[in-house]
């Protein structure tokens, strides 16, 4: 063994000369090492790819020429930006490679920003400085963000463009998820512009819970508020039978008589079903609340609760009080004041007490709350924040109840608890957060929700937006959100407006619901004794659509403040409504706005002017429209209807002065021919 | 002596490996209880979603025999392009031989195949392909024009919410997915007809010009959407990706 070694010694370092020799060449080989990890770097191995790819397309000679060797770099000191990746992936600008299924050579696809402009990273994560697949895209030791998933990619819109973005409808919806559902009354959502996220779901107060409902139905519903309306936005607390029956009794024994006299049963439910169901639709409730049909279909809109098993859940009493006016009980809500008569609110609470569901109070039976069960009740209802979302007289709403979120979306992952088995990445952790909070650990109080897969990635988008790059851009590289309006009408007529909730459907300057037409330009719009009459007794435009607006049964005196308050103030500088007259326009000019209307704008496609013959149901009914709109009104819409209303389906026609005057000659003579073909 | 202590060693080592492979395992497929003959589609082929999230409807297959009653208890599993997950992944068949997985597409837009497989009787694969289409951001956005501008005309079907105009129409407009004459039509041609109404191209009058409405971006949007959803597809609609 020593010989061996000893002659090998002997062989390679004998003499000098050889011993020179050797040790030049182990040099030489060392020194070889970094061009040849050069040679065979990944990227190197993604070009030649590429180039191969490319050789036998019929565009192999414009491709070639677009080709550059070599690391490629976007450096962008602005933004912080030094991307590699265009390195690998070579042919992102190239939009003929679209038929191309793999990576990393797809082309990009349309996006409203340039490559050059905005990089990589800036939307996608990652470390934008690496040259290896690995360390690119993954987490490393060196690196925590990696690649964002692509289905999260709008979140990274949500980083400069603080207000609401046509181009990212999930973005958008998970904001509006965050203050629908609530998310932001425990968790403080601070955004890069200082102002904090409102709520916008509006959970009642609980100071009179006792004159509204019963103790067994807070039982069930605390339970499982999703067992008594599918819709429910409370989400479950997942509280044991005994936390529920402590919690309910508490609630009860807490909540204190509303003042006033509203205890007395003034008219009994009547019970005449058809005409329940008649009235429930002439007052288009249905516009708002929703209720199960046989076939287990929701049918109605989302704005108030659902009404599926109503009848379990309040009193008659409370129900008559909220029907004549459920400001009484609640000022703030979004329902309007219908002024019932007193046989109408008994037929309508006889149809709703009618809805109910004979299981869902049938097993619960509670013994009288002792006087350490309610305090319990109390104890857990500090505990779990009830008082975050709902005024519970003796409970104060408490401050930062839930970490804040503001940077929620790079939070350093060794900060938080992962479940076994998951990836451990923010996007991830979000995501499974919102989908089993409890699994995360023993005695965590955030409830279950009841979001579909396509709600949490929408959630989990708006919050991985809230980061500290998002909270650090200067100004200048963000877009502002668009202000919030608080806009309220002055006077006796605001006060109407606000008692009729006008502003839960319809929006004025800015502020209110989106389910009604804008009314901000409503007085150059509308003629003052269509408007009379509509406020009055409100027929429909619109003959496909199914929200529509109730009749109020305001008396002569409320519609003429409304409608004098409407034409004199909601008025648009663009239209002056006296500038045309609404009748005497020759003949001639009426019979070329015929020929116009259903030969070269063919809107009879959209709209009915004569009920014989024309079908179409998109836009408004135009059979009276010469005794509901101006003339000056129909003029301006034709020639550009987006500049009256934005975002209105009508088409611009871009149309000369000649054809929108014949057009409106002909439209204003559309006078609707006297009631009979309403009456029918 | 050697021996012995050698063979507890190897003894050791091979419950070492197979108790830390087993740690390793996924979740296991479940046992058939039977075999089908044939699977089809009962429902969710053929969506759309944007490109990496879920599809808006859960996927459900049904396993039949050769007389084509359902099957229940036989295995289904379910495979993609990668990128494309399965919730769940295999499942045995319910009392009414379907079984349903939520399916999340791939990151990339395109048309994306995917593949339920059972196993026959004679232990032989019988698949079933299923395609669904994912959209990319062009097209996502195309999507909401389509849905506010295009929908109520160029979709026959009704629903609660959205009542059609297709049926009220004289001269029947295209439904958008009608690949055999949308694909005739070339992309200017229907950029054309988008922006400057039927008449352009000597068609109906109740096709308005949108152009001083939609945005040149807008209409390029809206053409790349109809281009995703024809069926039979367009040349430009996209890669396939398929299961490798």
């Amino acid at each position: 063994m020593k010989k061996q070694l000893k002659s090998l010694w002997q062989k390679l370092f004998g003499n000098s000369v050889r011993a020179f020799g050797v040790v030049s060449l182990v040099f030489l080989a060392s020194l070889a090492i970094a061009p040849a990890k050069n040679h065979f770097s990944e990227w190197r191995h993604y070009q030649q790819g590429y180039l191969k790819m490319i050789r036998n397309r019929s565009d192999a000679v414009t491709l070639q020429r677009h080709f550059q060797g070599g690391i490629q770099q976007i450096w962008l000191p602005d933004l912080g930006v030094v991307d590699r990746c265009t390195s690998c992936h070579v042919g992102l600008k190239e939009a003929s490679l679209n038929d191309v299924n793999v990576q990393p050579f797809r082309p990009h696809p349309a996006i409203p920003h340039k490559l050059d402009q905005f990089g990589c990273t800036m939307c996608h994560r990652g470390q934008g400085a690496a040259t290896t697949v690995v360390e690119a895209h993954n987490s490393t030791l060196a690196w925590e963000q990696p690649i964002l998933p692509a289905k999260y990619i709008e979140s990274s819109c949500g980083e400069c463009h603080r207000e609401p973005l046509a181009g990212a409808p999930q973005l958008n919806q998970g904001r509006q998820l965050l203050s629908r559902y609530g998310c932001v009354h425990c968790h403080t959502v601070k955004l890069p512009d200082g102002k904090i996220v409102k709520p916008t779901d509006d959970p009642p107060s609980l100071e009179h819970i006792a004159d509204k409902t019963t103790r067994e139905w807070i039982y069930v519903w605390l339970k499982d508020p999703q067992a008594y309306a599918s819709t429910a936005t409370m989400p479950n607390f997942k509280l044991s039978d005994d936390d529920a029956r402590d919690v309910s009794a508490f609630l009860m024994a807490n909540s204190t008589p509303l003042p006033g006299d509203t205890t007395a049963l003034s008219a009994k439910a009547s019970s005449d079903p058809a005409a329940g169901a008649t009235l429930y639709g002439e007052s288009f409730c249905a516009s708002c609340h929703a209720v199960q049909n046989a076939a287990g279909n929701l049918v109605g809109g989302d704005v108030g609760p659902e009404l599926t098993r109503l009848g379990n859940k309040v009193k008659p009493e409370w129900l008559q009080e909220w029907l004549r006016n459920p400001r009484s009980y609640d000022a703030e809500t979004a329902m309007p004041h219908y002024r019932f008569s007193d046989p109408q609110v008994a037929t309508l609470s006889g149809f709703l007490l009618a809805k109910t569901d004979s299981e869902l109070l049938a097993n619960v039976h509670l013994e009288a709350a002792t006087p350490e069960q309610i305090a319990h009740g109390k104890r857990l209802a500090s505990d779990y924040g009830c008082a975050s979302c709902h005024e519970i007289a003796g409970i104060k709403k408490p401050e930062n109840f839930a970490p804040e979120l503001s940077r929620i979306g790079n939070k350093p992952v060794t900060q938080l608890v992962f479940l076994p088995g998951m990836q451990h990445t923010i996007p991830d952790y979000i995501a499974a957060k919102i989908r089993q909070p409890r699994a995360f650990g023993q005695g965590l109080k955030m409830p279950q929700y009841t979001f579909t897969p396509a709600q949490i990635d929408s959630l989990a988008t708006a919050l991985l937006a809230l980061n500290d790059r998002s909270a650090t851009l200067p100004p200048s590289l963000t877009v502002a959100a668009t202000p919030e309006s608080d806009y309220q009408p002055a006077g006796k007529a605001g006060k109407l407006m606000t008692d009729l909730a006008c502003f839960s459907c319809h929006r004025i300057n800015g502020h209110g619901g989106d389910m009604a037409p804008d009314l901000t330009w409503e007085g150059s719009s509308v003629q003052r004794q269509w408007l009379a009459e509509f406020l009055k007794n409100p027929n429909t435009l619109r003959p496909a659509l199914i929200r529509r607006m109730p009749r109020f049964n305001l008396t002569g005196g409320e519609v003429n403040e409304l409608t004098d308050y409407i034409m004199t103030v909601y008025q648009s500088p663009a239209v002056d409504r006296d500038s045309m007259p609404l009748s005497g326009y020759p003949q001639g000019q009426v019979e070329l706005g015929r020929q116009l209307f259903y030969g070269k704008y063919a809107c009879q496609g959209c709209h009915i002017v004569d009920t014989k013959t024309d079908k179409g149901y998109i836009g408004p009914t135009l059979t009276q429209v010469g005794s509901r709109l101006t003339a000056a009104w129909i003029f301006e819409w034709m020639k550009n209807p987006q500049a009256l209303r934005p975002g209105t389906t009508e088409p611009n026609r871009a149309m000369n002065d000649e054809d929108a005057r014949a057009l409106t000659a002909f439209l204003i003579s559309q006078k609707g021919g006297g009631k009979s073909e309403v009456k029918k | 002596m050697i021996r012995d202590s050698l063979t507890v060693l190897t003894l050791l080592a091979a419950a070492l490996v197979l108790s830390c492979s087993h740690k390793t395992a996924f979740a296991p497929t479940p046992k058939p209880t039977a075999f089908g003959a044939a699977i089809v589609e009962s429902s969710g082929g053929k969506q759309i979603a944007q490109a990496g999230t879920a599809l808006p409807q859960p996927l459900i297959v049904q396993v039949n025999d050769e007389q084509g009653a359902a099957v229940a208890g036989a295995l289904v599993e379910f495979s993609a392009a990668p990128g494309v997950t399965f919730d769940p992944a295999n499942g045995l068949t319910d009392s009414s031989g379907q079984v349903t997985t939520n399916v999340t597409l791939g990151g990339l837009a395109g048309r994306y195949q995917l593949t339920a497989s059972t196993t026959g009787k004679a232990l032989k694969k019988v698949e079933l392909r299923i395609e669904e289409i994912a959209l990319g951001y062009q097209q996502t956005l195309g999507r909401q024009l389509n849905d506010q501008y295009c929908e109520r005309c160029h979709n026959p079907e009704s629903t609660v919410e959205r009542v059609s105009n297709f049926d009220n129409l004289e001269i029947k407009p295209h439904p958008l997915t009608d690949g055999d004459t949308l694909n005739k039509i070339s992309d200017a041609d229907l950029s054309a007809i988008i922006s400057h109404g039927g008449p352009a191209l000597n068609k109906s009058a109740l096709m308005p010009a949108w152009g001083n409405t939609l945005s040149k971006s807008d209409i390029q949007a809206l053409t790349s959407y109809i281009r995703a959803i024809t069926d039979p597809p367009n040349r430009n609609a996209g890669p396939v990706y398929a299961k490798n």
